[in-house]
């Protein structure tokens, strides 16, 4: 079972380290992660995505509430929600490739933010699998096509309609 | 107006804010302008080990007598890291502890400074929290919330790291000491859920065969009035956990004694057989359930803890208490006693009938395998480990405090000296961890300096922290050290026995040993030495006598070393499964 938890933590120096100190000391995995403060700069607000069955996540939301930095926790897949990631691709084309790359990016709706001759570094914005997708259709292009460099940031998220999570 | 302080007055004068009586340290250059403040004050008293690991242990166990938090001053680096091994243990027990550790000044954080080690990361893993000092003018409020958040909730030690630059006695700040402290992130889980008690209420009064499985959370909480009631009044059965004993009074008739992995065939075999395990403040910890598949197949489960992480981690519990014990365990009295009162005759007779019937089936339990309490010294025999606990808790009226090692010992004490008070027996439950004795034994004798204190120990664990004799006699501690010395790492020699063919790897020195009745006196204590069975009840006597009322006794009692811990938890089974005695016993 996939699982998305949105964490609100205290803004404050090592409270990261104490998340990510959890998940090695208890052996659950983070598949990513992304942070950053939030509109109130005192609450840092924090999507971990992990994996396990039932008692594992809940296991896992009960120890991250334990952490004296934690404000709330919670698991955004049991509603409905919104989930994003941002990729950036650097791919190498050249010849036919390149109108191959570009019409796979228009597709799926990716951005080309930076161009050379040899090279376009795409940007593409949607859930994780729409990323993924992404991914395999320029490695599976079949043209000369060669994928240079990939960074994704990581899966952030909030609940639809009227969920909120705040203080 | 405020008074002026520089960062090391405030500290120490937080401490005294705090109600603090005796701080356990050992100074060192980081931590130099807070040992200066100390000097410059008389209410709080320091007490100087030998070694910072004894520090926090004796904190560890003024903390687990008295129930105040127990705190601890070490200096950077190597006094920081020493720390770690007591910090861990009251980790693992859940004892509310205060660790101030001086770290090398904020500037130099980071360049590998002499005595520099990262206190806050090497610590994360065995704390409730941890604060940084960044700036001195917060000290006061990190203590309050250091205290705060090591007391409620499920207790735990906190660290404190003190850069000496915030000591410095050169820049003053306005003194004022929070009156109280407020966390938004921090709020653990006090009253319980009062539908959920009720339901608690009817399984126990429809119960045919209960069990009250009690844990030290019930200890923590100072909960055993309304426990004792309950039980009292609902004539069920208590297995306590190691942690757990002296909730209920263990002398009591409805006292199965300790269960688990050493337990005794009586409460394993109850806990198996049960039809309602009510877990109070314990933890189904894998030395109690043995394969939590096999756990109490017919039991419903309710389970009472004041961490929610501990519910459903292991067993899966039915009816969940989330809440202080002692909240919870007076409400469930009141509704005991609420509806026990509107039940008819002929419901209260019907469970009267299962009542006696569970209690026949314990009764046939015990006659079989239960433990012998009065065994008797016998002439030209070795002195069995067993006996000198037995002979210990006859001297002492069973009224002493008793801390333990790790290992045999710590079994022996547990299965064969009843504790009728809670906070009586101390020992490193959940980490295990030799060398705990002797300086928790310190600990306790400071909390309580007209108590009779024993250190029930081995000549293994002893000798890991025996440096502390010298911190005895500094402060004058009267304590008993009873020395089962069986001439080897006894548990790690069972274990070898059972299940390595009898290969001894490592687990003997017999050629080693110190003579400890002259160690002891070297020390400037009473050493008292006892191989002879027939001998055994003068020298405990003789240790426990008016004349060394106020010397420490070392009574090095020489037993048998082949003795093995039973009954023993088969690997992998259930808790009704042990092994009584050793084999060719058996086969007798």
């Amino acid at each position: 079972m996939r699982s998305i938890l949105a964490v609100l933590l205290e803004n404050e120096a090592g409270a990261l380290s104490r998340v990510v100190g959890l998940f090695a000391q208890r052996n659950y995995n983070i598949e990513s992660l992304t942070v950053a403060p939030t509109e109130d700069p005192t609450l840092s607000r924090l999507t971990l995505t992990t994996s396990g069955d039932e008692n594992k996540i809940t296991q896992i939301r009960k120890q991250l509430d334990k952490l004296v930095e934690v404000v709330r926790v919670v698991d955004l897949c049991e509603s409905p929600h919104v989930e994003r990631e941002l990729l950036l691709i650097k791919v190498s084309a050249q010849g036919d490739a390149r109108q191959e790359v570009k019409r796979s990016a228009d597709i799926f709706r990716g951005q080309i933010v930076d161009v050379t001759a040899q090279t376009y570094t795409i940007q593409l914005v949607g859930p994780s699998a729409k990323l993924d997708a992404f991914v395999k259709a320029v490695e599976d292009s079949g043209v000369d096509a060669t994928i240079l460099e990939v960074v994704r940031t990581g899966v952030s998220g909030l609940g639809r309609g009227d969920h909120v999570l705040s203080l | 107006m405020a008074e002026m302080l520089s960062g090391g007055d405030m500290l120490i004068r937080a401490l005294q804010d705090e109600g603090v009586e005796y701080i356990f340290g050992y100074p060192g250059g980081s931590a130099l302008h807070i040992y200066d403040a100390i000097f410059r004050q008389q209410k709080i008293e320091h007490i100087l080990v030998r070694h910072e690991q004894a520090a926090t242990h004796m904190a560890d166990g003024y903390a687990r007598s008295t129930g105040d938090p127990g705190v601890v001053l070490v200096t950077s680096g190597p006094g920081a890291t020493n720390a770690i091994t007591g910090i861990a243990t009251a980790y693992m027990d859940s004892i509310p502890m205060v660790v101030i550790s001086g770290q090398v000044p904020r500037d130099l954080i980071g360049t590998d400074a002499f005595q520099e080690t990262d206190m806050v990361g090497i610590s994360r893993p065995v704390v409730k929290h941890s604060f940084m000092v960044r700036d001195a003018a917060e000290i006061p409020a990190v203590v309050k919330k250091a205290f705060h958040i090591a007391t409620t909730g499920r207790p735990g030690p906190v660290v404190i790291d003190v850069p000496k630059d915030t000591t410095d006695p050169s820049a003053t700040y306005a003194y004022e000491y929070p009156s109280e402290v407020n966390l938004r992130s921090y709020k653990p889980a006090f009253a319980g859920d009062r539908t959920q008690v009720n339901r608690v209420v009817q399984a126990l009064l429809s119960a045919k065969r209960p069990v009250f499985y009690v844990g030290g959370g019930v200890i923590q909480a100072d909960a055993e009035e309304p426990l004792r009631a309950l039980v009292k009044a609902s004539r069920g059965p208590v297995a306590s956990t190691l942690m757990g004993l002296g909730a209920y009074p263990g002398s009591d008739e409805q006292s199965l004694g300790m269960l688990g992995m050493h337990g005794t065939y009586e409460a394993n075999m109850a806990m198996h057989e049960a039809d309602l395990i009510l877990a109070l403040g314990a933890r189904f910890d894998d030395r109690v359930t043995n394969d939590p598949n096999k756990f109490s197949p017919k039991a419903t489960i309710v389970h009472l803890d004041v961490d929610p992480a501990s519910v459903d981690k292991i067993i899966s519990s039915d009816i969940a208490l989330v809440g202080d014990a002692q909240w919870v365990l007076n409400t469930f009295w009141e509704a005991y006693q609420e509806q026990e009162s509107l039940r008819d005759d002929a419901a209260r007779q019907k469970q009267q009938q299962d009542m006696e019937q569970w209690w026949q089936q314990i009764a046939q339990w015990r006659s079989a395998h239960g433990l012998n309490h009065n065994l008797e010294p016998k002439k030209d025999q070795s002195i069995l480990p067993q006996l000198a606990v037995q002979t210990l808790y006859r001297v002492t009226e069973g009224e002493a405090f008793v801390t333990s090692d790790v290992g045999q010992h710590q079994m022996f004490a547990a299965q064969y000296y009843h504790f009728d008070e809670p906070r009586r027996w101390i020992n490193s439950g959940g980490l295990g961890t030799m060398g705990f004795g002797l300086p928790s034994a310190m600990g306790v004798q400071m909390g309580n300096p007209d108590a009779v204190v024993a250190c029930v120990t081995g000549e293994g664990s002893f000798m890991m922290n025996m440096q502390e004799l010298s911190t005895c006699l500094q402060y004058g501690l009267p304590i008993k050290i009873i020395n089962l010395n069986n001439q080897a790492l006894g548990m790690v020699k069972q274990w070898q026995d059972m299940q390595y063919g009898g290969r001894h790897s490592q687990s003997t020195y017999s050629d080693s040993l110190p003579d400890f009745k002259t160690l002891a006196e070297a020390f400037g204590h009473v050493g008292i030495r006892v191989s002879d069975a027939m001998e055994l009840d003068a020298a405990m006597e003789e240790a426990f006598s008016e004349k060394y009322k106020n010397r420490l006794v070392f009574v090095d009692v020489w037993v048998d070393p082949h003795e093995h811990v039973y009954p023993m938890a088969i690997k992998g089974g259930a808790m009704s499964d042990m092994i009584l005695s050793k084999p060719q016993e058996a086969a007798s």
